[in-house]
């Protein structure tokens, strides 16, 4: 299992070849190609508020992002973390509806909360697989189900509004329960602050501790890793317990920055976007920012297609796909030379 | 009709793995094929079955020369080969397993394909049910399916590739019986192993290989010591022998029982002396790998106990184990020793195991001079992929902390040249005067009576053997290995 590694060039070339990709898809339904990248481009970028949105989208993704290159890098396929972002909404969401405290006490609260129930999901999927022997992504996917179960359960029962149990969301948290924003954007800095501390925290485990070398040396061999004495077990563990942790926060800043409530979506699929994220950035956490981002322009600019074009915004999720597909295609014809390249050396 | 090899040669690098080999083998004619593992059998078998390509000499079968560049070549010429694991899919009925791999060329009937399997079948006494899963067969059966798929196929020429490692007693008694049948219906057929009774009690003629090069090919039966001289050579030169120091009793062994998924060694009872070095000699799989793990606190055993200064330490962890001076170097250095990926500095910072932050400069200033004392051809960002076997090997040494008690290692100098054999050798040696015990195995006969005090004969899982090395013989040793007791 390995991510891209490549040069920064061939991102730009992948990003190239996959414009080629839609442009010819555009052509072929008579869609104006210019209009619509620079569509994009104004529709995510053009004002303020729009530019303020997409930085909004791009916390939880990369929050999702940095918390799956803990477990990657560890080498485990943590599917579970979309189940993870929703416990972290849950958790926070309880909070949030039962305690009524000032705002600097109740959202350190709704952190802490998100953060242990993220872990706590997390731990499932540990233990399932260093006790149970089932696959992390088998245990994940099942877990993911059964939160979004939860939730559904949740928002039309319990939680309900009251005289209309729908889907459409509980009722809207106290204003104590949101993330404080700037006046007259959505934007909020402590949600942005959040994502910038957990990637410095991912990159400093990860360059400066035994803790992360053991996760990677883990991830790249686990046979030699135990004969150095590493207990992989405990660090499987330990892993996806602070990847969910962090895939909780996630959803933290989800449910007060983003929903101001518990909504049956509140994953936002950020988990499974998270995965293609860090399999750009080829494991690599300072790389998140930049790629979530520009997910995230293609997100929030693909609503202006649907506004003044007629196109149904999931072209923006083609965008994305065709990116990672192309992304992966470059990297498999590197490997590929190298590969023959060497082998020419040592038929020499 | 015959097969005839002519002058074939094949080399992998630098290692010549068949050096001018010529054999011809009759019609009904049961031929052996004997040597230790890397003698080249492998390597001779898959040329024949056409999985590899020799670099130069021909094979011709009743005078026509094959040009065969894959398996299906090869069995389309009539040459046919029984894997040690029986390569059948599993999840296929018997027939579907005739039907996979048939070249498109030929036609097929179900209804007549069932009719064939059970004639086969007959023919040979054989159990098959040709709508039967083939996961619900033995081994043994299974190989019955691969013989009989063969035969349909229209082989000529059988290729068994030590077929008994794997069926029981009673297995190995029908299998026998089939092989004969087959000769005398004409088939020729190269039976593969290293077991010396086997291929005294079926094979005509056997040819032996040794590094490489065929040494002779008796007609049978010729007695088994022939067979082991000519298997082992004899030993000639007088090389100094290593002689250590002997302290202490470091290490007792009290009838320890170790296994996991593919070996097991049993009922082992041994001491050893601080700066003792033992070999353990054996064919591969005999017990040696699992031995020096459980030595190592890898894999527990799951009877006896082990003593180390005295005190029991059966149960403690592979943790207690490392702290206490014990530490494991396996064979396969990029797959269990190091972790490809990681750079050199990376390798030092893990195995320094100091503090929870990494001081880079100091682990990189640790790696540049390990690199130097331990003569390492690569620089402190190589990757073990980067380097060669004997570099990777000098970066294990490197890795191991100062002062061990106890060094269990499998092979030291397999595949390595011969300046870092002898290189890792000097340093092994160094630990030992240093008080290390060091327990190794090695198919190499000179490097077991040349470094051990002590040699262990393992043979099937159980030690067979513990000999001194100043009092045994190359014979002796070979003998044992092949299971005989003198």
């Amino acid at each position: 299992m390995k991510g891209f590694t490549g040069p920064i060039y061939s991102y730009l070339a992948a990003v190239l070849v996959s414009m080629v990709l839609v442009s010819l898809l555009l052509a072929l339904f008579r869609i104006p190609i210019f209009e619509t990248y620079t569509l994009l481009i104004t529709g995510s970028l053009g004002s303020m508020t729009k530019l303020g949105d997409t930085l909004m989208v791009s916390v939880p993704l990369i929050i999702a992002s940095a918390s799956l290159v803990i477990t990657f890098k560890a080498g485990l396929w943590n599917i579970g973390v979309e189940g993870q972002i929703i416990a972290g909404a849950v958790a926070a969401s309880f909070i949030a509806r039962e305690l009524q405290m000032p705002t600097q006490i109740l959202l350190p609260a709704m952190i802490g909360a998100g953060f242990l129930g993220g872990a706590f999901w997390g731990l499932l999927v540990g233990l399932l697989k260093i006790r149970g022997g089932v696959n992390e992504i088998f245990g994940g996917l099942g877990l993911d189900f059964v939160a979004t179960g939860l939730v559904v359960y949740l928002v039309i029962g319990p939680w309900s509004r009251k005289g209309i149990a729908s889907t459409s969301g509980t009722e809207p948290f106290h204003e104590n329960a949101w993330f404080p924003t700037v006046e007259g954007f959505r934007l909020s800095p402590l949600a942005v602050s959040v994502s910038l501390l957990v990637v410095l925290m991912v990159i400093f485990v990860f360059n400066r501790t035994q803790f992360g070398l053991k996760l990677r040396s883990i991830g790249l061999n686990p046979n030699s890793s135990y004969r150095f004495g590493i207990p992989t077990s405990r660090y499987i563990l330990t892993a996806l317990v602070l990847g969910g942790a962090v895939a909780g926060l996630a959803g933290v800043t989800q449910v007060a920055s983003i929903h101001h409530r518990l909504v049956p979506s509140i994953s936002g699929g950020y988990g499974f976007l998270g995965i293609l994220v860090v399999l750009l950035a080829g494991y690599r956490p300072f790389l998140v920012i930049p790629i979530a981002f520009f997910f995230s322009m293609i997100a929030i600019g693909s609503i202006q297609w649907q506004l003044r074009l007629g196109l149904h915004s999931s072209l923006g999720g083609v965008f994305q796909g065709t990116l990672v597909l192309s992304v992966v295609l470059i990297s498999a014809m590197r490997l590929l030379r190298q590969r023959r390249e060497k082998h020419v050396k040592t038929e020499e | 009709m015959s097969l005839k090899l002519l002058n074939i040669r094949k080399s992998f690098g630098t290692i010549l793995a068949n050096d001018d080999i010529s054999v011809e083998i009759g019609q009904g004619e049961i031929h052996g094929l004997l040597g230790e593992n890397g003698a080249g059998k492998s390597t001779l078998v898959n040329i024949i079955s056409g999985s590899l390509t020799s670099d130069s000499g021909t094979i011709s079968l009743d005078g026509k020369y094959l040009d065969m560049s894959s398996p299906s070549d090869a069995i389309e010429a009539g040459i046919g080969i029984l894997h040690q694991e029986p390569l059948v899919f599993l999840p296929f009925s018997i027939v579907d397993n005739f039907l996979a791999g048939l070249p498109k060329s030929r036609d097929f009937d179900r209804k007549l394909l069932q009719d064939d399997v059970r004639k086969i079948s007959q023919e040979y006494g054989f159990d098959l049910d040709p709508n039967a899963l083939a996961s619900n067969l033995t081994v043994g059966e299974r190989q019955q399916l691969e013989i009989a798929r063969l035969l349909w196929m229209g082989a000529r020429v059988l290729i068994l590739d030590e077929p008994t490692t794997a069926i029981s007693e009673t297995q190995r008694e029908n299998l026998f019986t089939t092989i004969k049948l087959l000769a005398a219906n004409g088939m020729s057929v190269i039976f593969v192993s290293h077991k010396l009774d086997e291929i005294q009690s079926i094979c005509d003629r056997v040819t032996v290989l040794r590094k490489g090069s065929l040494i002779d090919t008796p007609t049978l039966p010729c007695p088994t010591s022939e067979l082991v001289n000519l298997m082992f050579g004899e030993y000639t030169q007088d090389i100094p022998q290593n002689q250590s120091v002997i302290g202490e009793n470091l290490l007792v062994l009290d009838g320890i029982c170790v296994k996991d998924a593919n070996s097991v060694i049993e009922e082992v009872h041994c001491k050893f002396s601080e700066g003792e070095i033992i070999g353990l000699a054996g064919l591969e799989g005999a017990g040696q790998r699992i031995l020096l793990r459980g030595i190592a606190g890898l894999t527990k055993c799951y009877r006896g106990r082990i003593f180390f200064k005295e005190k029991e330490i059966t149960n403690q962890s592979y943790k207690w184990y490392m702290e206490n001076g014990f530490h494991y170097l396996p064979a396969d250095r990029e797959g269990e020793g190091l972790i490809q990926g990681l750079t050199i500095t990376e390798h030092f910072a893990l195995a320094g195991n100091q503090s929870q932050t990494i001081d880079w400069n100091k682990a990189a200033q640790l790696a540049e001079d390990k690199l130097r004392e331990y003569s390492i051809r690569g620089t402190v960002t190589s990757k073990p992929e980067d380097l060669s076997g004997g570099n990777q090997q000098r970066l294990l040494l490197a890795l191991m902390p100062d002062n061990l008690s106890v060094l269990s290692m499998e092979h030291p100098t397999r595949g390595l040249d011969i300046e870092s054999a002898e290189w890792i050798w000097k340093e092994l040696l160094e630990r030992s005067k240093n008080g290390t015990t060091i327990i190794f195995s090695s198919s190499d006969i000179d490097e077991l009576i040349n470094f051990s005090d002590r040699i262990l004969v393992c043979f099937s899982g159980t030690i067979i053997g513990n000999l001194l090395s100043k009092e045994t013989t190359p014979y002796e040793i070979g003998s044992l290995i092949g299971g005989i007791h003198s």
